[in-house]
């Protein structure tokens, strides 16, 4: 017998639900031969509005975690990302200029990234925290923390490893972040979005917007509740009107500058340096015996 | 007489008022209305005369920055009794009243001359206002003279001081308890006569209390309070309390006293929200309207 067809409608993920855009957008998301493979929600300001509001609750319980428990989640998330990885394969060849083989190896790295990170949640204090030498009584200490809410806007290429990267650098030390995957990257942020709400992560925490980059720039740079904002893939007038946005109050922005083949060097884009964007140093004078 | 209410409608009513399209100027204006309706309302333990004095700047000043049209100061400060002197002081020379809970807030479970003495007291302190609960297990057990006495009693003791009486929706149970509850009271605070508009509120509930102001029981109210109104001509007050956080929130309201009672009602001496944290959702909201940029939490609120 024959069955209906059931198509999958990609939603936005905000605080651990999966919501339609509530401007009632969509875009459709074609399959190489030109027919309709899925819709994704078309995110507007204020979805964009909505999943700050969201990340801000997120942030206390995700910045309250400890590190190792941030360290698992992550890494839970790479395994559930490896289990899921054909479909993950499969939505990345919709790109007609992507081969399977490359897709295969950019699900790889994504998961591996992953793994990194993981990695770095419980370390990253020791490699960028300091001691300071004082001249007097004191231990003078650097120590690194997560700065609020990150706004996350991702590459369109490479899709899957330029989102997860972005996203995990700003998740480490337990920021709480707001990104938004471009057209071409919407159903791996759906997939990832289903990655993340079996992972464990706190609702909040992790909120993904599909969409045009253009068209939530503005709001999520001058959100005062946003404290960075981490951008890859964006064209010059973008940068500068991120740029000008952000001057407004004062906000920190990357516009990170790597290209296609650099997102897959480990030592490029999961250094613990990268982490520096997204973290506040705060310095401690504790009186010391004599 | 009374006529048993239709929970189904009520529920459709009410929720009809919010899917009201409120065009930008409307906004801008219905925000600061509402602002100027706030009873900022404090009732924990932990309240200290810091907190009651800095809760009384927020009230004169809720806007952090000079915006066009200025932002009202709110209607009133709501707080225990012991912390009304503070409040009086910290909002003298201001248009803000000082309100106090009373009558054993929030259960009322007190014997009724200590329950009136702690009004007297409290309007003794300077309180201009008086929002006293009543005691919701007499009239679920059916005892209606006992709320009319309370009622009686404590508005004697106001002397003057306006009177909202809390009906406690959220335990109340049924549609039906609410409306024949609000009527009560109403009928018991008028039964003097001598009263001026708004003199007299019915309010939900004390905000300790699940659920509290929802639109079905403020509907309620309202139209007990539009069925007085018709039949004698005194227009009383209502303060929906408990619950109401955000803005849009608090937009559905208007819509609805609008639409339920009219736009006489539309002005703090006839509708109060009580609230604490609605204030800093309203002002980010008039911020977002003046500034084209999302306010933070930190722009706004004390904490």
């Amino acid at each position: 017998m024959s069955r209906l067809e059931v198509v999958k409608t990609g939603k936005l993920w905000i605080g651990g639900s999966w919501p339609r855009s509530e401007s009632g957008r969509t875009f459709t998301v074609e399959a190489p031969d030109g027919s309709v493979h899925s819709r994704c929600a078309l995110a507007s300001r204020k979805d964009a509005r909505d999943a700050v509001e969201a990340a801000r609750a997120g942030w206390s319980s995700w910045s309250g975690a400890t590190a190792l428990l941030r360290a698992q989640i992550l890494y839970r998330a790479a395994e559930m990302m490896e289990s899921r990885a054909d479909e993950f394969v499969s939505a990345l060849t919709l790109e007609p200029s992507l081969k399977p083989a490359s897709a295969r190896k950019e699900v790889g790295a994504s998961v591996d990234r992953l793994v990194t990170f993981a990695g770095w949640c419980d370390k990253y204090q020791q490699v960028l925290g300091c001691q300071n030498p004082v001249t007097g009584p004191y231990h003078n200490f650097t120590i690194p923390q997560s700065v609020g809410i990150v706004a996350v806007l991702a590459p369109p290429t490479p899709s899957l490893l330029g989102l997860v990267t972005m996203v995990a650098t700003a998740a480490v030390p337990g920021n709480a972040v707001v990104a938004v995957a471009p057209r071409q990257a919407a159903l791996v942020a759906v997939l990832l979005g289903e990655v993340l709400a079996v992972s464990d992560i706190p609702d909040g925490a992790i909120n993904l917007l599909t969409g045009d980059v253009r068209e939530l720039l503005e709001p999520l740079a001058s959100h005062r509740e946003v404290q960075v904002v981490l951008g890859a893939g964006l064209s010059k007038g973008q940068r500068t009107s991120l740029r000008e946005v952000a001057a407004q109050g004062v906000r920190r922005v990357h516009a990170l500058p790597w290209k296609q083949d650099d997102w897959l060097e480990d030592h490029l884009v999961a250094a613990p340096w990268q982490l520096e964007r997204v973290l506040d140093f705060k310095t401690l004078w504790h009186p010391c015996a004599v | 007489m009374h006529h048993p209410v239709d929970a189904v409608m009520l529920s459709q009513r009410a929720a009809s008022f919010t899917r009201r399209s409120l065009k930008a100027d409307a906004k801008r204006t219905a925000l600061r209305l509402a602002v100027s309706m706030v009873d900022l309302t404090t009732l924990e333990g932990a309240d200290s005369p810091e907190c009651a004095r800095a809760l009384c700047r927020r009230a004169i000043h809720p806007c952090p920055e000079p915006v066009t049209p200025a932002v009202p100061p709110v209607a009133a400060v709501c707080v225990y009794p012991r912390l009304v002197p503070v409040v009086r002081e910290g909002l003298l020379g201001s248009a803000v009243k000082v309100a106090s809970v009373s009558t054993a807030f929030p259960s009322g479970q007190s014997p009724l001359e200590l329950r009136v003495q702690e009004t007297a007291a409290a309007v003794a302190a300077g309180a201009d206002e008086i929002d006293m609960v009543i005691s919701r297990g007499a009239f679920l057990a059916g005892r209606l003279d006992d709320i009319r006495t309370e009622v009686m009693e404590v508005q004697d003791a106001c002397q003057g001081a306006h009177l909202k009486i809390i009906l406690e929706t959220g335990e109340l149970g049924t549609p039906d308890n609410i409306r024949r509850c609000a009527d009560l009271v109403i009928d018991a605070a008028t039964e003097r006569g001598e009263l001026r508009d708004g003199s007299v509120f019915v309010k939900t509930s004390t905000g300790k209390v699940s659920p509290a102001a929802t639109m079905p029981s403020v509907l309620l109210l309202l139209e007990s309070v539009r069925a007085h109104f018709r039949s004698t001509g005194l227009r009383l007050g209502v303060k929906p309390a408990g619950g109401i956080r955000k803005s849009k929130a608090a937009l559905h309201l208007l819509v609805m006293v609008r639409e339920t009672v009219g736009p006489d009602w539309l002005q703090p001496s006839l509708f109060r929200i009580g609230a604490s944290s609605l204030l800093d959702d309203l002002v980010r909201q008039i911020l977002w309207t003046s500034r084209g940029q999302y306010a933070a939490m930190h722009d706004v609120g004390v904490t």
